[in-house]
Formats: structure tokens, sequence, C-alpha cells
């Protein structure tokens, strides 16, 4: 009987949770990053694209410099000639030079601080949002997003994607959706899948700034989790030991 | 001249016991251990159920332990919540750690404290002698959920801010004192800095001293009139000559060294939360709470944490907002009342009839697709599903007196089973 009840509990849980896991991934077109935060080459790259392209306008501004070059092992000197671009001191968070007041002036909204966005927006979504801009020369910048219709942000990626406009096609509505069409009107300095691994960099970067320590995390679990196993057999040979009598 | 070690360990152990006498003559040291520990005799035939006792306690312990360390870098200011949240989790030596055990062990609190309840509502255990117990246990839930409610504005994420704001409002709803009700609460015309200095406040020291003296309260009744066990009957009705209950064992050092056993698998699945899945999906840390409060900014989709959507569930099936509050509060309050509800002589569910088994089954089955639904978007099927689960919540308490009276409980056995 107590079996069977937990049975059915668990088993109704679990299908619970399978159903709400369908309901909230509904991102079925977002491509997966695959990125790796172990890859320090790669953080290393992403970190020198974040600086470049990213930080002109927006901040980081929970990540200090020091926590960088500690976590990709870069020195003083280097975090110096590579990433701090504005003179700051190491042990400044990651600022930018734009004002908020500028930015709502510019953009019409100030650009979110990205030290935690690959927490609050998913790391798959930030890879398809980047890559996801094309030229639209309705908006104030000249580009619109697939993911982020009439998004503020500007496609500071154009040399690097080069520049492609979006197809119309004729879609059949009941039919499954397709992955949209693109013509290139004027070529990037790099390829496809050249430019889709800076995105990747990028995205881990961010992914490993929004929770900078999840790799000792994950090898502390390991060690907390192996211990705990030896104390179970340890207590539970002790229980057996106090209970022996008891019939 | 050298002692030997027995006149070392002998001359240790005198001064030991005059000590222990030199309290007990001051205080009931070894009356308190002897009445709740090693002479305080329990089931022995406790099965899995009768695990989340103990590990309500322990979880409880963790939360006022990390909380105090929280404590100590936490800043209670709408300018600064967020950042010093951030702080501890990124320049605090452990704070990560800290925050992780904190926030999974608000979840898992609700978790065990959920099934130890269920526990009681399977083996009767709410039913006289323990109605107390059941009672206390209750204003412990109550405040669990007040506890948890505060404590989910502190990290001033844009989710903290909004599921703040939409359960202040849902005191709005009541007639009359409705708006001035909650402004009373918030302090302010809006959730403020204010707001949130107060919910800190009642966070921190208000409801766990509550807490505490609750459990504390909860535990004295339970030891009292003795534990119940799988088999719903009372121990006490047969003794040996000592006067020791034939079917318990001491607490210490048998339970105890069971829930030594239970607390190691606990931290086991509580660890592989922390260390490798701390929002869990979501659920445990929701996406839109790494942003920012933002009063100008509506997250898309405001859902409270899963251990109130049950609740959030039926507030939102009713078509008024009045209706609904009222609902969600009587939805609340029922349970409190079930030692009268249930009108059924047998305690266990292992002796009970068909009906009970199966409108306890209804009941479970509606707790966890509420739940579910609490998180959807509150569109037409997802309503109608609501009501549907929300009837049938309803009807296992209020339809009880009848169905429990009417049910043929199999014959109980004098003492315990297996």
């Amino acid at each position: 009987m107590m079996f069977r009840m937990i049975v059915l509990v668990l088993g109704l849980a679990t299908a619970a949770s399978a159903i709400a896991q369908h309901a909230v991934g509904d991102g079925t077109m977002l491509e997966p990053v695959n990125n790796d935060v172990s890859d320090v080459a790669s953080l290393q790259r992403g970190a020198k694209y974040f600086v470049n392209y990213c930080l002109g306008c927006h901040s980081a501004q929970y990540i200090r410099y020091e926590r960088i070059g500690e976590d990709l092992g870069l020195t003083g000197d280097q975090l110096a000639e590579n990433l701090m671009f504005t003179g700051d001191s190491v042990f400044d968070p990651m600022g930018n030079a734009m004002r908020a007041a500028d930015a709502v002036r510019w953009f019409g909204v100030a650009p979110p601080d990205l030290s935690l966005i690959a927490r609050s927006r998913d790391t798959d979504y930030l890879y398809n949002f980047l890559r996801g801009f094309y030229a639209d020369e309705s908006t104030p910048t000249g580009a619109n997003n697939l993911w982020l219709a009439n998004t503020a942000m500007p496609n500071v990626f154009w040399e690097l994607q080069g520049v492609r406009r979006l197809v119309a096609e004729e879609h059949d509505p009941a039919a499954a959706p397709t992955p949209p069409h693109f013509e290139i009107v004027r070529p990037g300095a790099l390829g496809v899948a050249e430019f889709d691994a800076v995105v990747r960099d990028i995205v881990n970067f961010l992914d490993y700034i929004g929770e900078p320590m999840q790799l000792e995390r994950r090898a502390l679990g390991i060690r907390v989790i192996a211990f705990l196993l030896i104390f179970l057999v340890i207590s539970y040979m002790l229980k057996r030991e106090i209970w022996k009598d008891v019939h | 001249m050298a002692m030997s070690e027995s006149q070392v360990t002998g001359n240790f152990s005198r001064s030991f016991n005059s000590l222990v006498d030199w309290i007990d003559a001051r205080f009931p040291m070894t009356k308190l251990i002897k009445e709740h520990a090693t002479e305080y005799y329990a089931s022995k035939n406790f099965n899995f159920w009768y695990g989340f006792g103990v590990l309500a306690t322990f979880v409880l312990i963790l939360q006022i332990v990390t909380g105090i360390f929280l404590t100590m870098n936490y800043k209670p200011s709408a300018a600064e919540a967020f950042a010093s949240v951030e702080y501890i989790m990124r320049d605090v030596e452990w704070g990560w750690l800290l925050r992780y055990l904190h926030s999974t062990g608000a979840s898992a609190f609700f978790i065990v404290v959920y099934l130890h309840m269920f526990r009681g509502m399977m083996y009767g255990s709410y039913k006289k002698p323990r109605e107390l117990v059941w009672l206390i246990g209750m204003a412990i839930y109550l405040c669990m959920m007040a506890e948890g409610f505060f404590g989910y504005l502190l990290p001033w994420g844009n989710m903290s801010y909004w599921g703040a704001q939409v359960i202040v409002s849902l005191f709005g709803a009541l007639p009359v004192i409705g708006e001035g009700l909650s402004e009373w609460i918030r302090g302010d015309f809006y959730i403020s800095d204010i707001t949130l200095n107060r919910f800190f406040a009642f966070h921190v020291i208000a409801v766990p001293i509550m807490l505490l003296l609750l459990v504390v309260v909860h535990i004295m009744a339970l030891h009292e009139v003795g534990s119940n066990n799988p088999d719903g009957i009372e121990i006490k009705e047969h003794k040996d000559a000592s006067g020791k209950p034939l079917d318990g064992v001491a607490f210490h050092p048998y339970h105890t060294s069971k829930d030594l056993v239970i607390i190691a698998v606990f931290l086991i699945l509580f660890s592989a939360v922390v260390f490798f899945a701390p929002g869990m999906g979501g659920y445990f840390l929701e996406y839109a709470n790494f942003e920012p409060a933002n009063q100008l900014q509506t997250p898309e989709h405001i859902a409270p944490v899963w251990y109130f959507t049950p609740f959030y569930a039926m507030l939102r099936a009713f078509p008024s907002k009045l209706g609904g509050v009222a609902l969600m509060g009587l939805a609340v309050l029922l349970p409190i009342f079930l030692p009268w509800l249930d009108r059924c002589r047998v305690k266990s569910i292992r002796y009970r009839g068909w009906i009970y088994r199966f409108a306890l089954a209804v009941f479970a089955v509606s707790f966890l697709v509420l739940g579910y639904l609490g998180l959807q978007p509150a569109t037409g099927g997802y309503v109608m599903a609501a009501r549907v689960f929300t009837i049938l919540y309803l009807a296992f308490f209020i339809l009880m007196p009848w169905y429990t009276s009417i049910e043929q409980p199999k014959p109980v056995p004098t003492r315990v089973t297996k």
C-alpha cells in the first residue's frame, strides 16, 4: 500500500514537471549554444570580444577585472593591455563609459547591465538573439532582430556577420514553422561557422560572469556527495548495530 | 606519583557526575533528557513517511544558521539589496554556498513539511488525542507561509517586487478596509524601501521567533500524548512490567540513530540540488528575479514560487477578486478542522475503507495539479481545470463528515505490525 502510494505520488509529480517543462520550453526553434564554461581559451576570447563589442554600451558591474584575471589565468599586465581600456584599477567592476541619461536619449532605453543576463535569459536565447539581427530600414538603428522584434540594440556585429535582409515567404500557418531565409546584402569578415564561434565565446563569457563560481560549485558538489555517501554507509551500520536487538 | 588510566577515568566520571548533580539540583536537565530522549518511547515500526518531522527540524536549523550569516552581508535597502545579494554570491567567502543553501532550504522546508502533513493525513495523526499537535502544526505552516512570503521580497529582484505587489494587493480586495489595510502592510502607496525594511524585520526576527516557539510547543504536545504510528494504534495501551510500551523503543539511541541515516539520505538529495541545479530550472530561483526590481516593468508572467502555486491557482479560478481571496483563505484554513471533520474512529489508512483512500488520493492529485496550474498563465483551459480541481480539493474537506461516517473500516490489530 505504502509503496504504491509513493509510486503514485512520485509518478504524478514527475508527470506534472514533464508537462511544465514542455510548456515552459516553448523555444523549439532556439538553436542550442552548447557552450562550455570550463573552456578557458573560449572564455579568454569571449572576454576580449565582450570588451570590444559589448562594454561600450553595457556594463557588467558585479564582476571585477581581478576576478576575471584569476579565473581566466591572466596577469595584471595582460588584463591592463587587453581588457581594461578605460584605465580602471583591477579591483574595479566592469563599468562602461556611457551615462545612462545619454543612453536613454540615444537608444530610448539604457542598455541593461550584463552581469546576470545569462541567468535572467537563457544562454540559448542569448546565442540566438545575438545571431538574429537583420537589416531593417524601418527601425532607428537600421537593424531588427528575429527573437526580439524592434529591439533598441543595433547590430554591433555587422562587420563580422555582414548585412543580411529577411526574405518574406509565403507560409502555411498550419504547417510547422521553418527557419527564416536571408539574402546577403554585404558579406561580413567572417564565415557563418566562424561568426557562430565568436558568439558562442561571448555567450560562454556571459554564462561565466553570471555565476563565476559555477565550476567551483560543481567540483565541491562531487566531493560533498562523496563524503555524504560514506557518511550514509557508516550511519546505516551504526543504526543496524543499535537496532539489532529490536524485533 | 602518576595516576593509572582507570584512576583518571574514575576521577573524571566522579567530577562529571557531581557537575550533573549540581545542575540537576537547580535545573531539570536529566529529567528533560529522560522525558524527551532516553525514556521517550515511540513505535518501532516507523516507515519512510515518519522521517519528515526530523527533516523539518533539521531544515529549520539550517535556515536559521545560514540566515544569520546571510544577514551579516545583506543590506535591506531598495538601493542596495540586489547588489548586496550579488556581493554575497561573488565576493563573500563561501557566500554563494550560504545563499544556495538558504534558497534551496526554503523549497526543501516546504517539500518536507507538505510530506509531513500528508503523513498525518494518511495515518490519522490529527485524531484524538493529537488534535493540538495538529493545530500547532497548522500554525507552524501558516508562519512558514508568512516567512516564505517576506523572505521572497528580500533579494529585490523583479519577481520579488511584483510577487509582493500582487500578494499585498490581495488584501485590497477586502471590502471597506481593503485599501487602507494594504497600505498599512506596505507602509507606503506601493512596494518600496519602507516595505523592504519591514519585511526584513519580519523575516529575520518576528516570524522566526514564532516559528521556533511553535516548534518547541509542537514537540512538547507530541511528547505529552506520544507519537502515532503507521498502524494508528496507541502503543501506551500495552506496557511491560516496568511501564515501558511493548511496541516502543527509546527515542535515543534508537530513533536518533535512524534519524541520522534519514538526514544523510536527505543531504545527498539536497546537495544534488545545491551544487548541481541551485535554480532548479527556474522553480527554486525564478529567472526574472535575476533582474533588479523595476516598478515600471512588469515581468511577462508573474507566478509565485512553486510552494504557493496550488493556492494561487485557486485564487485565479474564481471570477471575482474578493471571491478568489476568500476561496484561497478557505483552502489554506480548511485543514485546521480535519480533527473534527473526520468522523471515522480508525486512524490509519491501512485499516480504513476504500472511500477515504480514494478521497485522499483525489486530494493529493488535486493539490499537485493545482500546483502545476498555478505556474501556468490564467487562460481558458487552465482556468477551467483549476475550477474543477479546486472543487475536488474543497470537496475532500467539506464532504468529509459525510463520507467518513459511512465508510467501512477493517478491524484494527491491537499491537503494531511490521
